[in-house]
């Protein structure tokens, strides 16, 4: 009896972390098709977020906290109750919850900043429930080990970034989406192309059963050109040079909720998914890699990302250009860490991400905020933000993480990714992103001058509370991460660990 | 046969590539939706096309003799209704944006590019 009751509770508790390992996006789409129907009534529309972000921000927590750097057995699911290799299966590893908490703190903060940013119109245009697919769909890609369930979740997030990109359809709008969905799509393509090739060479799409029938295999061609198609896809997904000049032209249209939301995380989804497949499935921190010739390439696209984007962003005047070409500058640092082709490399990437997903949504609530007190998005027109301190300093906290001042955030998640490219041997990636670090920290200074310390001829009109609150999240989460680096250096340390042992 | 599934693939999708290049939208438009059909037949390919049987296992056998691979097939049907999902949104912005300059010239359709442009200093500003 004893025996049975204790397979019993094991079932039970099996069944518990089943659960707690899909709640991330079952919630999120549960949340979603209540706020399509609710949409009619905007204020209800707007509890539903509310309470869904919260419940989604509990559900991630409580994962991340089951699976910690201390769990020896992952939580992991097969659907439909198929042997591992046969279902589609989810898998609570490391750097996926991880950025699941990371994805819930900012789509928080998003659903803070809503309140009374988002209007009634928007609303019954479907704001809530878009908003929600959308990180229900990145929660999945984080989650899941299926490689062509990873695609259809990057198809999804998609698909919701789009109504989001064109909530109001004017024809900016209509316009960026355009540019968005033909790379995205193209993309998408190149993406499912790789799969179905990689599908075709080993029989397999589970991550773990793929990845160790590759390193069987003798290296071929058609795994080259499937590795080269996937490594395409994903660099034009994270807004990777060449590839990146449809994100600065399409992203500033979005309602600045949406935008915050693309920058945190969109970028980081594709280039998750390219250390998925970089280190997870083609081993490239092992010996013989089978993208080890590719590998030469990733260097030279990290160091021209950095620079282009740097530069990029000392051309333009408007807040969300800048900022969006400071999105893509900052997946090139993250790039830098995954082309050194090291475990410390992939982990300073993950850290780095971490980062950079806080930061950047918080500095597109920064720029809405001074949209709203100065009545434009141009820096010429802006200014006068000094008057209000509370704004200032909360503002001052991701742009000095961004521009990399210590202790913040940004200084530790750039140390470490220059000091393991000094260790690796690769000082030109390191001069790079010094190079590129000094013109993030003039920009940055620019559009502080421009924004804060220039007078304003029109009063500065006051910025809403809500607005100020999702601020004050996301600066508390980069603070905390810039006075306690050491925890989550753990965690990207065992991630990267977990990245190169195919998620088991 | 592969060979030739594979050349018609390749074809296909070089013709979609070279149609997303066009600076008419329409055309973009019909070159993503036959993209997607060249994928779908690539990853058809990837299947190993050698036999039609159905994998159903006999009636007096107990394992499955050689048949076509439901996996496969499984992906393709889910990339086509993702493919046509796509194509029916880039379809609608497509007409929003003919709606809104009455143009398909990519050229012409140029609002998210002029909504951010750089501007210098003006003292009316401030």
């Amino acid at each position: 009896m004893p025996r049975h009751s204790a397979s019993r509770e094991g079932t039970t508790l099996r069944m518990a972390d089943t659960l707690l390992l899909v709640s991330p996006v079952l919630v999120a789409f549960l949340g979603s098709a209540i706020a399509i129907l609710l949409r009619v009534r905007p204020s209800a529309a707007r509890l539903t977020g509310l309470t869904t972000n919260v419940l989604l921000a509990a559900c991630s927590l409580a994962l991340l906290v089951r699976v910690g750097p201390g769990t020896s057995r992952v939580p992991h699911t097969v659907f439909g109750g198929w042997p591992r290799g046969f279902g589609i299966s989810f898998a609570a590893s490391l750097p996926g919850v991880l950025l699941v908490a990371v994805t819930a703190l900012v789509s928080c903060a998003a659903a803070i900043y809503a309140i009374e940013d988002i209007g009634p119109r928007r609303r019954r245009a479907g704001y809530d429930a878009l908003m929600l697919a959308l990180i229900g769909a990145v929660n999945g890609a984080f989650l899941t080990t299926d490689l062509f369930n990873l695609y259809v979740w990057f198809e999804l997030a998609l698909l919701a970034a789009l109504g989001l990109l064109t909530l109001d359809r004017r024809a900016a709008q209509i316009d960026g989406a355009i540019r968005y969905v033909a790379f995205a799509t193209l993309a998408a393509t190149f993406i499912l192309l790789g799969i179905g090739m990689i599908y075709g060479l080993v029989g397999n799409l589970d991550l773990a059963m793929a990845r160790s029938a590759i390193s069987r295999m003798q290296p071929a061609f058609g795994l080259a050109i499937a590795a080269a198609l996937l490594l395409g896809g994903f660099a034009l997904k994270s807004g990777l040079a060449p590839f990146h000049l449809w994100l600065p032209a399409s992203y500033h249209t979005a309602p600045v909720t949406g935008t915050a939301t693309f920058a945190g995380l969109l970028t980081k989804m594709g280039f998750y998914a390219l250390m998925l497949v970089l280190v997870g499935l083609l081993n490239v921190t092992g010996p013989a890699s089978a993208a080890r010739h590719l590998m030469l390439l990733v260097p030279w696209i990290a160091g021209a990302t950095m620079i282009l984007c740097a530069i990029g962003a000392l051309g333009q005047t408007d807040m969300r250009r800048i900022l969006s070409y400071q999105v893509i500058a900052q997946v090139g640092y993250m790039a830098t860490g995954l082309a050194l082709g090291t475990i410390q490399g992939v982990a300073g990437a993950v850290f780095y991400m971490v980062h950079t997903i806080i930061v950047q949504a918080n500095l597109f609530f920064g720029a809405g905020l001074i949209h709203r007190a100065s009545g434009s998005w141009d820096l010429t027109r802006a200014g006068g933000m000094r008057t209000n301190p509370v704004f200032t300093m909360l503002f001052a906290v991701p742009m000095l993480s961004l521009a990399g001042i210590p202790p913040l955030s940004g200084f530790w998640a750039k140390l470490i990714v220059l000091r393991e490219s000094l260790e690796a041997g690769y000082i030109w990636l390191a001069v790079a992103g010094l190079v590129a670090g000094l013109m993030t920290i003039v920009s940055m200074a620019i559009f502080w001058s421009e924004a804060c310390w220039k007078d304003s001829k029109r009063p500065v009109r006051p910025v809403p509370r809500s607005g100020l609150l999702a601020m004050a999240l996301l600066s508390t989460a980069t603070g905390a991460i810039g006075l306690a680096p050491h925890w989550l250096w753990q965690m990207a340390q065992a991630s990267a660990l977990a990245l190169a042992g195919g998620l088991q | 046969m592969s060979l030739v599934y594979a050349l018609v693939g390749a074809g296909i999708v070089a013709c979609a590539l070279f149609m997303i290049l066009s600076r008419n939208l329409v055309r973009m438009l019909l070159g993503f939706s036959m993209l997607a059909t060249g994928a779908n037949l690539l990853l058809f390919l990837a299947g190993g096309p050698v036999t039609d049987q159905p994998p159903i296992i006999a009636e007096d056998a107990s394992t499955l003799a050689a048949s076509a691979d439901p996996v496969v097939q499984a992906l393709i049907l889910t990339a086509i209704v993702i493919g046509f999902a796509l194509t029916v949104v880039i379809g609608v912005l497509v007409l929003r944006a003919w709606k809104a300059r009455k143009t398909i010239d990519a050229r012409e359709i140029n609002d998210a590019e002029a909504l951010g442009q750089p501007r210098r200093n003006d003292p009316a500003d401030g």
